[in-house]
């Protein structure tokens, strides 16, 4: 807030200049109907494609992007490659609806801020938007994360990419199932999406790599962000006598900080929140937007795109690219935990431990994989998933 | 840790500690409601309000903390909270009653000018930890934690239900609740007995926001006990609507809130004891129940009893 | 001397809610520069991304075109002094009933008829549901109000439920949805433009809509009812009919929104059919005092603040939540402005002479 207050004085020369600029514009704008690029009062925008000195980088975030959860991950990927690549700059927009908002919005920023690649971050933006956008801007380079690309049929300079996060759940999971004697954990969900369920699936498998007698209470609030339903889920399982608690929710401060206060252990999600619960808090399974989005600012500045093919269609990565990472373990956490959460983050970066590993069954019952067939981190089945394994309580409709 | 699983048990524990837990905004808000509509004038503006409270008493709780102690702390927040309310209430009841300008549209234009303003406002208290209101652990009898837990009252919860009679009190007994009771029924007779309404109107409107402000409060500092934007999430706009289904009689504005209060609490409570379809449907159940009574209890024989003569007429 | 006197008038419900706008402009600079923009450039910022070019015009007018159709859904019912807010569950139902009739028909049928079943089917849909809160406060004297807010909670719910689990599409991953509707019924965009056809929908049924009740026997005898009920009855009124009739339009109307929702902008249906277009309509109807050719003002004009919430953002650093702040202010000027008819002399001059004359005549 502070730095808001400071520019409110105005000189008088300033507002002199500024009604000059204003009027100037204003006739500008009257006189060159049609024509979007009219100049702007900021700076303005690299129209043309050679080589840039400035390259102008759009962000979309589907809430506000301080939400302490998914956007707020993401804005501070975006500010670490604005301070990581010089001569990138970055317009942002929050709280853009999964309508035609999203579309206007990216439109707008194309046309009047001249981005030439565009972070729409959330899921929903995808299709039909980004579709629809990406066709019609054909040297406009589209990111979006969790999509799923798909070679021809989708516009060539659309990339998806996304962060493999349940790896780090598998050892959340380890670590929870070593600090719960019960084995009972609990994970409060929003909507079952299948990045959301395989969350829960690696909690679990992680959870029963330990105790395979561990279950995961799910419960589904039924949308991305309502507090209070949170908090009531959160309790219902601490009456339940359930020990540990995670989620993927928006926003997980309300579950951490009811947690902590029933006196039930919680492992954390999107960033790190140990602050929220310094006695319960377990580990945490965090983003790190950083290092993938520095790396793609560079691509920018060096010249690639994915349109010449620089740049591949489809970026993933888990603990071994750090495209996620664990928070730093709690003071409840054992030594014994702590090894072996740190046994699974080796095991899973050298590829030793693949989390869908068969048999495998889902929790009616159902087979997924037989004996000795497995399903590795970057397959793309993974990625459609529709079931919860065993030893999840719970249903998806 | 001695938690034991409830089973079964903890639905109707569930119900009940969301009920002492959740009711507390609707309590405030509809009470407060309540006392606005009785002078004649709609202030649908309250789920603003509500986000406006919730915003400055987290606000004040944390940025207080450090000055006046985390004890006292979370009490200025409410109090700020109130104010804030006092100053909305303040904009709505001189707006609403300007000629020609209808009441219902400058409250939906409140629960934007307030939303966005605490949104707008509360950037920088999303991440912070403020202090939170103590509560009265009434509880200590049972050995369980979870009684213990359900039965975690928040004193703002007392404080609601210790208006309720008095409310009741003051439009019975009182000149003043005569006056607001006159004003609301029938603006031509309290001019007559000399009576300015818009000053009644005016008190009545920025009382009954200064108790929605606390409502506020009791979400970010008792429960769930953060500042988010999504916090109310239409809780306030269901308080005002809970004034009609309560008669506009305080007693019945506690009860529809427990009502709400517990509702909200259905789907998780049964998700964690295995009935896991249907929930979106348990989510609406509030929703469908209160139509359900209205439908019951209704009748198109006589208009509403208790409804204030003069609400909805334009002046 | 009379013809003088309309036009002044004109005049005046012109230049008021002009000057309200211009005031809550000087009013948001204030509130810019308190906070450390500024308020010059915002305001050139605003016109730009608003109306600043054709393609700013079509931002606005597309994000305009569901706001025509859903304050219809208020606008209407209040001529008959019915306070109806169950526009976001009426345009929810209409998606409903939309992707159901669009589903059903698959690609049996070209996709111009298919797209007419569709519509029919959000009417219908759409009508039927405020339909109930009509009949709930004709047959039973429930508030409708209340029981209009309360059914769109009840629709949202039916619709998540339904979308997560009897209609899902388990290869759309982003979020539970339905199957997509044939891209042969889906709704284009105007010629030239990427406006689609929702914005010639809303226009014309704000024009029927104006018709309608300003211009008929069935729109005179709805505004009779609404003036005083008892009258009504006593001049043999049907006013039961007459309730249900127009919260069957109103409700059609808002309906016909979640149709265009499905058809033009998601192809299939999902949460994000519930995106505030129900609420803000509601306030668009206040706010144009319910006559159904303001109201078509009043959504342009929002939809030049809601396509220039982004700018805000990118060009000048103020957070997500500065747009909200501005509509609110916009909305309480507008209100206020109301009250100002009849107080400013220039308006009025002629007038008051004319009557004098009058008298003196």
């Amino acid at each position: 807030m502070s730095d808001r207050n400071r520019s409110f004085r105005l000189s008088r020369r300033q507002v002199v200049r500024g009604l000059l600029a204003s009027s100037a514009f204003g006739l500008t704008a009257k006189l060159s109907t049609g024509c979007a690029q009219s100049p702007g009062t900021e700076g303005s925008a690299a129209t043309d494609g050679s080589a840039p000195e400035e390259l102008v980088v759009g962000f979309i975030y589907v809430g506000p992007k301080d939400d302490f959860g998914y956007n707020q991950a993401h804005a501070q990927g975006a500010a670490a490659m604005v301070a990581n690549v010089p001569g990138i700059r970055l317009v942002e927009e929050a709280s853009v609806p999964e309508t035609t908002a999203v579309a206007e919005a990216m439109r707008s920023m194309i046309e009047i801020d001249g981005v030439k690649a565009l972070f729409p971050t959330s899921f929903g933006y995808f299709d039909p938007h980004i579709l629809a956008m990406a066709e019609e801007f054909p040297d406009v380079q589209f990111f979006h994360a969790g999509g799923l690309y798909q070679e021809g049929v989708h516009p060539k300079n659309i990339c998806s990419y996304f962060g493999y996060i349940d790896e780090a759940q598998y050892v959340a999971g380890v670590v929870a199932a070593q600090m719960s004697p019960a084995g009972k954990l609990g994970f409060v969900a929003a909507k079952p999406i299948p990045q959301l369920l395989r969350n829960v699936n690696s909690f679990t498998l992680g959870a029963r790599s330990v105790n395979p007698a561990a279950t995961t209470q799910v419960i589904f609030t039924g949308d991305w962000s309502v507090p209070v339903k949170e908090a009531e889920a959160t309790n219902s399982m601490a009456d339940q006598g359930i020990e540990v608690i995670t989620c993927h929710v928006d926003s997980p401060k309300v579950v951490m900080e009811t947690a902590e206060r029933r006196g039930v252990m919680t492992s954390g999600y999107h960033a790190d929140q140990s602050p929220l619960a310094p006695k319960g808090y377990l580990t945490g399974a965090e983003w790190d937007w950083s290092s993938i989005y520095t790396a793609l600012g560079k691509d920018f500045m060096a010249g690639k795109t994915l349109m010449a093919g620089d740049i591949p269609h489809v970026l993933r990565g888990g603990l071994a690219d750090s495209f996620c990472k664990l928070s730093a373990y709690g003071p409840a956490v054992s030594d014994e935990a702590k090894a072996a959460g740190d046994a699974a983050i080796a095991g899973i970066k050298s590829g030793e431990i693949v989390i869908y590993q068969g048999p495998l069954k889902t929790n009616t019952g159902s087979e997924i994989l037989p004996v000795d067939q497995q399903l590795k981190t970057d397959n793309v089945e993974l990625e459609k998933m529709d079931y919860f394994v065993e030893g999840v309580i719970g249903s998806i409709s | 840790m001695a938690t034991e699983a409830l089973g079964w048990w903890g639905v109707p524990l569930g119900i009940l500690a969301g009920t002492l837990r959740g009711s507390v905004p609707f309590l405030l808000v509809s009470l407060g409601e309540c006392l606005t509509e009785k002078s004649g004038k709609i202030n649908l503006g309250l789920e603003g309000t509500l986000l406006m409270g919730a915003m400055s008493a987290y606000a004040v709780s944390y940025l207080s903390s450090g000055i006046v102690g985390p004890t006292l702390a979370p009490w200025l927040g409410v109090l700020t909270a109130g104010a804030a309310g006092m100053g909305l209430g303040t904009i709505h009841g001189w707006l609403a009653q300007q000629p020609r300008v209808n009441d219902v549209a400058v409250g939906i234009a409140m629960i934007i000018f307030g939303g966005g303003l605490a949104n707008f406002l509360g950037k920088p208290f999303i991440q912070p930890q403020a202090p939170q209101l103590p509560t009265l652990a009434a509880g200590g009898w049972s050995s369980l934690s979870q009684v213990q837990s359900a039965l975690q009252i928040s004193p703002l919860f007392l404080l609601g239900v210790a208006i309720v009679p008095l409310m009741s009190w003051f439009f019975k007994s009182t000149r003043w609740g005569l006056y607001v009771r006159a004003v609301g029924d029938s603006p031509d007779a309290a001019l007559a007995m000399g009576i300015s309404i818009f000053w009644v109107r005016m008190a009545s409107i920025v009382a009954g926001s200064f108790l929605a402000g606390i409502g506020g409060a009791s979400l970010s500092l008792f429960y769930p006990g953060v500042w988010t934007e999504r916090i109310s999430s239409g809780q306030g706009l269901m308080a005002v609507a809970l004034v009609i289904f309560a008669r506009w009689q305080p007693w019945q504005c506690l009860w529809a809130s427990l009502l709400f209060g517990g509702a909200q609490a259905l789907g998780p409570a049964f998700q964690s004891v295995g009935i896991d379809s249907y929930y979106y449907l348990f989510n609406a159940a509030p929703y469908i129940l209160t139509l359900l009574i209205m439908v019951a209890t209704c009748s198109p024989k006589r208009t509403l009893t208790g409804a204030p003569g003069a609400l909805g007429q334009s002046d | 001397m009379a013809l003088t006197t309309t036009w002044r008038r004109s005049l005046e419900s012109v230049a008021l809610p002009m000057g309200a706008v211009l005031s809550a402009l000087i009013i948001f600079g204030v509130f810019c520069a308190l906070v450390g923009a500024n308020p010059l450039a915002v305001y050139a910022s605003i016109y730009r991304a608003a109306f600043g070019s054709w393609s700013a015009w079509q931002n606005t007018l597309l994000r305009a075109s569901p706001l025509m159709l859903t304050a219809l859904c208020t606008a209407l019912p209040a001529r008959l002094g019915l306070v109806i807010i169950g526009n976001e569950g009426a345009l929810v139902v209409g998606g409903l009933a939309a992707v159901l009739v669009g589903l059903a028909l698959g690609s049996s049928l070209p996709g111009e008829l298919v797209l007419l079943a569709m519509a029919l089917g959000s009417l219908v849909a759409g009508g039927l549901w405020i339909v109930v809160a009509g009949a709930l406060r004709h047959y039973r004297g429930v508030n409708e109000t209340i029981s209009s807010l309360l059914l769109n909670y009840v629709a949202i719910a039916l619709m998540n439920h339904l979308v997560q689990g009897p209609l899902r599409d388990p290869a759309f991953v982003s979020k539970p949805s339905s199957f997509e509707i044939a891209p042969a019924a889906w709704l284009g965009n105007l010629p030239d433009t990427r406006v689609h056809w929702g914005l010639v929908y809303g226009l014309v049924a704000s024009a029927l809509a104006y018709i309608l009740m300003q211009r008929t026997t069935f729109g005179f005898a709805a505004r009779t009812a609404g003036g005083n009920v008892r009258a009504a009855r006593i001049a043999g009124l049907p006013v039961g009919k007459l309730t249900l009739a127009v919260c069957f339009l109103a409700g059609s109307c808002a309906g016909l929104a979640g149709m265009v929702e499905v058809a033009a902008v998601q192809k299939r249906l999902n949460e994000s059919i519930v995106s505030n277009y129900g609420y803000a309509g509601i306030l668009v109807a206040f706010v144009a005092r319910h006559n159904p050719l303001a109201t078509v003002l009043v959504s342009v004009l929002l939809g030049g603040i809601l396509a220039s919430g982004g700018i805000l953002q990118r060009s000048h650093n103020l957070p997500d939540a500065t747009v909200m702040v501005f509509q609110g202010i916009v909305f309480l000027c507008v209100l206020y402005s109301e009250s100002l008819y009849g107080r400013f002399k220039v308006f009025q001059e002629r007038e008051i002479q004319a009557e004098g004359a009058a008298v003196a005549g």
